[in-house]
């Protein structure tokens, strides 16, 4: 916090000191204490509990269940005092300012949520006892719900701006997943509201409980997410193993698939399924006898039908994984080209899908980039070069232009050259088929790729 | 997102020598009494309720739907085990249900200030059985056929609270003894769902019925507490407040399904990938096509016989569709591709490879164990000999490999009896050095009872 900005040392001390005056001034008659130390418990456990829900610099925490029932159960001034009690709490949260500040700014947040659950009538329907109830204060509740969210978000937002943590795009793209993971949990304030009457802090339990539970079922998604990723990297590595030239090719495929597929704007789920089909795109591969990959000089029809074969193959293997649905196309059809001379269907333009006109171009970018054992690698500008080329032929223009303006802007780091092992028997490919410059030769009819 | 088709998970648990038979074959005894049981107390609630009429149309009515809207959005969970949260805990909630909100208008008002709810077990059981028809009416259409067995063990939980818990509201009893009450029938349909599933599932998959009770409370504890918690909140907020809370409480459990949709999804998905990547070997010449496949099926089929547990189930299946995979790092197929006939000490390379391939995913530590092992004799020579070979035996996913996988080298896709005899007896010479007896008994009794693999 030292290299705080002194704009951001005024702000904090503002809100620090704006809290205080309103928890000093207001009157606390008829204030539920009872009910407050209970939320003040149950906020204390919800804020501590491990938070999948992360933003880099922010969590969503389901304190804000307590804190939005302390807006219902106590009114302005009990939440802005439960408020307080973040000063307590986060366990990331070490610097004394930064717990003041957040103390400070749940304060105001329950403040101004209390007013205004107050200002359109929330507080005269009662709590739970009254007939309809759920009626008459939900109207108010999503009031109060939404002011607490955005005072909520906003002065955090401005301390992050302040202190230059963050650009002011990215902390939009931020606010709009934090918004919508605390206004899930906030309505579930109303829940423990509607309860508390009857049950008292048992309503918390009964309502939390599921939640903890989806939040330990959402941690377990994750680890096996991270497990599924990690063994399938592994395992398409494994094929790689074979060959000292291509190691690390699906991962980069992948990774310029994926440059393409955001450059686009492809949905997030279908770049998901791209990073693997980029992953996997090669896995055919190895249904191509090695003799062939090996061998030096021109192929034979047979063996260069071998080699268009690789991308069924690939099919065959993956086609049972489910969640690969488009993908399975884009692995299939990676080598078509725009002119229709491709394999292994030899589609051509618009025929050819989407997923593997964004391979054909990252695929043929990294080969040209990468060390191959008959030629160096090439430079990044010769491989853009060689690419712009390709254009309309080979390459589907929009994926070309998309992979450029991805390249100008994250750059490219293309792989080491190999270091082989120093014996004899190291097995290295002659044939690259991936390489748009360097066509594979077939013996008797000149030239193909 | 992806939910695991009934297809792929009904690999998982159904006996495998039953899946071309019609659905009412499939079933065995337990299940069919099971489906008995429930169908007559369904009908018996139908006829009674037609008889007398609905009690509370309007809250019956809201409670139906509910239930219905679970039945669709059902899911299946890792194991094969279909589930729907939603459904249950609006059943339960309605079987629990003390009052039917706060009164107004000359209704009867009771003694907790909230108009009674009158309905019997009977109509408890039986807008169940109309939601849950309602419900799978869409599944049914688009051709997914009916778990009947699940769905009876749901509708026999339900009616399992509904029988306890309906007589105690007309006794006028105080809120917190109602409340305990609840609790206390919550947890007990839970252990019941719990006991039935675990039945089902030990006949099922020939599982000891105490492995298989460990694993459903595993498999089923999270979800079971998620949905009997906010079947209590839907009971007492719909009791307090009206049908109207029946929208808002259902949120929590909405959350959770979410959350174990996924969790089901992705771990569908893993297996598939695994499955699916295992056969780079085959494609690559490297083994008899199908090989890991069949390998995997019979090693799960033997740890179910000598009991393990789900969770080392898994890792067995997974190990058993990878233990070849190192021979992707030799330049050329072994000959046949068949791992028995090398030479051991080309077998333990092969398996170090493989397991070192596993152990870099950083997650499979275990399985890795369990390749890198799986090419060990069961017995070591005397210590002290040179060898090198171990002088505890490998453990026993490992072992179950070895043995699973000398057979499926030796016997192949053949579907000849003979041949799978002769090969088992020569596993039997074999064993007490190489091969573990009681594996090699375990295979014998697996491949008795599955006459083609």
């Amino acid at each position: 916090m030292r290299g705080l900005p002194l704009a951001a040392w005024a702000y904090v001390c503002g809100v620090v000191a704006l809290a205080t005056g309103l928890i000093v001034t207001s009157s606390y008659q008829g204030l539920d204490w009872h009910a407050l130390v209970v939320l003040a418990v149950l906020f204390l456990i919800c804020d501590s509990a491990p938070a999948q829900l992360n933003v880099e610099r922010a969590r969503v925490s389901m304190g804000f269940a307590a804190s939005l029932a302390s807006v219902v159960l106590l009114g302005p001034q009990g939440a802005a005092l439960l408020g307080v009690v973040a000063v307590i709490t986060g366990q990331r949260f070490f610097a004394p300012v930064k717990r003041l500040f957040n103390g400070a700014q749940f304060a105001l947040s329950g403040y101004a949520s209390g007013m205004v659950f107050v200002a359109l009538g929330g507080a005269a329907s009662g709590t739970g006892r009254h007939p309809h109830w759920v009626e008459h204060v939900i109207g108010p509740f999503l009031g109060a719900l939404v002011t607490f969210v955005l005072v909520n978000l906003t002065l955090t937002a401005v301390i992050l701006l302040l202190a230059k943590q963050a650009a002011p795009r990215e902390l939009l793209r931020e606010s709009g997943q934090l918004a919508v993971g605390c206004l899930g949990y906030g309505m579930f304030g109303l829940l423990i509201a509607g309860l508390w009457d009857r049950l008292g802090p048992f309503a918390a339990v009964l309502v939390l409980l599921p939640l903890f539970i989806a939040r330990w079922a959402m941690e377990q998604t994750h680890a096996q997410q991270q497990a599924h990723q990690a063994t399938l990297a592994t395992l398409c590595q494994a094929v790689e193993t074979k060959d000292y030239y291509t190691r690390g090719h699906s991962e980069r495929v992948s990774r310029g698939s994926v440059m393409i597929a955001q450059e686009i704007g492809m949905r997030p789920d279908r770049v998901e399924a791209i990073r693997y089909a980029g992953m996997l795109h090669d896995v055919g591969k190895l249904g191509v006898p090695t003799k062939v990959l090996q061998k030096d000089g021109p192929l034979t029809e047979e063996e260069f039908a071998a080699i268009q074969l690789h991308p069924m193959r690939g099919l065959e293997i993956v086609r049972e994984i489910g969640f690969l649905d488009e993908a399975l196309a884009g692995i299939m059809h990676h080598h078509e080209k725009m002119n229709g001379r491709g394999y292994p269907m030899g589609l051509a333009g618009d025929e050819i899908p989407e997923f593997a006109r964004v391979i054909s171009v990252a695929d043929a970018f990294d080969s040209m980039t990468s060390t191959r054992s008959y030629r160096p690698a090439r430079s990044i500008e010769e491989a853009v070069a060689e690419l712009r080329r390709g254009i309309g032929d080979h390459f589907d223009p929009v994926m070309v232009e998309a992979f450029l303006r991805a390249l100008q802007r994250e750059g490219w780091e293309p792989p080491r050259p190999p270091v082989l092992p120093d014996d004899d028997v190291v097995e290295t490919t002659r044939q690259d088929h991936d390489d748009p410059s360097a066509p594979i030769r077939v013996a008797g009819d000149g030239v193909r790729s | 997102m992806n939910a695991p088709t009934g297809n792929a998970a009904a690999r998982l648990g159904a006996p495998l020598h039953s899946r071309r038979r019609p659905a009412w074959q499939r079933l065995d005894s337990g299940q069919l009494m099971l489906i008995a049981v429930a169908g007559l107390g369904v009908l018996g609630a139908v006829t009674q309720v037609a008889a007398v009429g609905l009690a509370q149309a309007r809250v019956a009515v809201a409670f139906g739907v509910l239930i219905a809207l679970g039945e669709l959005f059902r899911m299946v969970m890792p194991g094969n085990r279909e589930v729907a949260p939603v459904a249950t805990a609006g059943a339960v909630g309605y079987a629990l249900l003390v009052g039917v909100g706060p009164g107004g208008g000359g209704q009867v008002v009771g003694p907790l200030g909230v108009v009674p709810a009158e309905h019997s077990w009977l109509q408890v059981v039986a807008v169940t059985a109309a939601g849950m028809l309602v419900g799978s009416l869409p599944h049914v259409a688009v051709g997914r056929s009916p778990r009947l067995d699940a769905t009876a063990r749901r509708l026999i939980t339900v009616g399992i609270v509904a029988v306890s818990f309906r007589p105690l509201v007309s006794l006028d009893l105080g809120w917190p003894v109602l409340l305990a009450a609840m609790g206390v029938v919550v947890v007990a349909s839970c252990c019941a769902d719990v006991v039935i599933a675990a039945m089902i599932r030990a006949e099922a998959v020939r599982a000891r019925f105490g492995i298989a009770l460990r694993d459903e409370i595993h498999a089923k504890a999270p979800l079971c507490a998620a949905t009997s918690a906010t079947a209590m909140l839907i009971a007492v907020a719909t009791t307090f407040l009206g049908t109207a809370a029946l929208l808002v409480f259902t949120a929590p459990i909405l959350v959770t399904q979410f959350a174990f949709r996924r969790y089901a999804g992705i771990r569908a998905t893993y297996l598939q990938t695994v499955r699916a990547l295992s056969r780079v070997t085959e494609v690559g010449g490297y083994v008899e096509t199908g090989h890991s496949r069949r390998v995997s099926r019979l090693a799960v089929a033997m740890g179910r016989e000598l009991g393990m547990a789900e969770g080392p189930l898994l890792e067995l299946e997974y190990a058993a569709l990878m233990h070849d995979i190192g021979q992707l790092s030799l330049g050329d197929p072994i000959p046949g591709g068949a791992t028995v006939l090398a030479s051991p000490a080309e077998q333990r390379r092969i398996a170090e490879l493989g397991a070192e391939v596993i152990r870099q995913t950083g997650v499979l530590d275990r399985v890795a164990h369990i390749v890198r092992l799986s090419s060990h004799p069961y017995r070591s020579a005397a210590p002290g000999d040179g060898s090198g070979v171990r002088p505890v035996p490998p453990p026993l996913a490992s072992r179950i490999i070895k043995v699973a996988n000398a057979y499926d080298d030796l016997v192949g896709d053949s579907a000849d009896r003979d041949r799978g005899a002769a090969v088992l007896e020569r596993l039997r010479l074999d064993s007490a050095s190489e091969y573990d007896p009681t594996v090699v008994e375990a295979l014998s009794r697996v491949v008795d009872r599955r006459p083609r693999y």
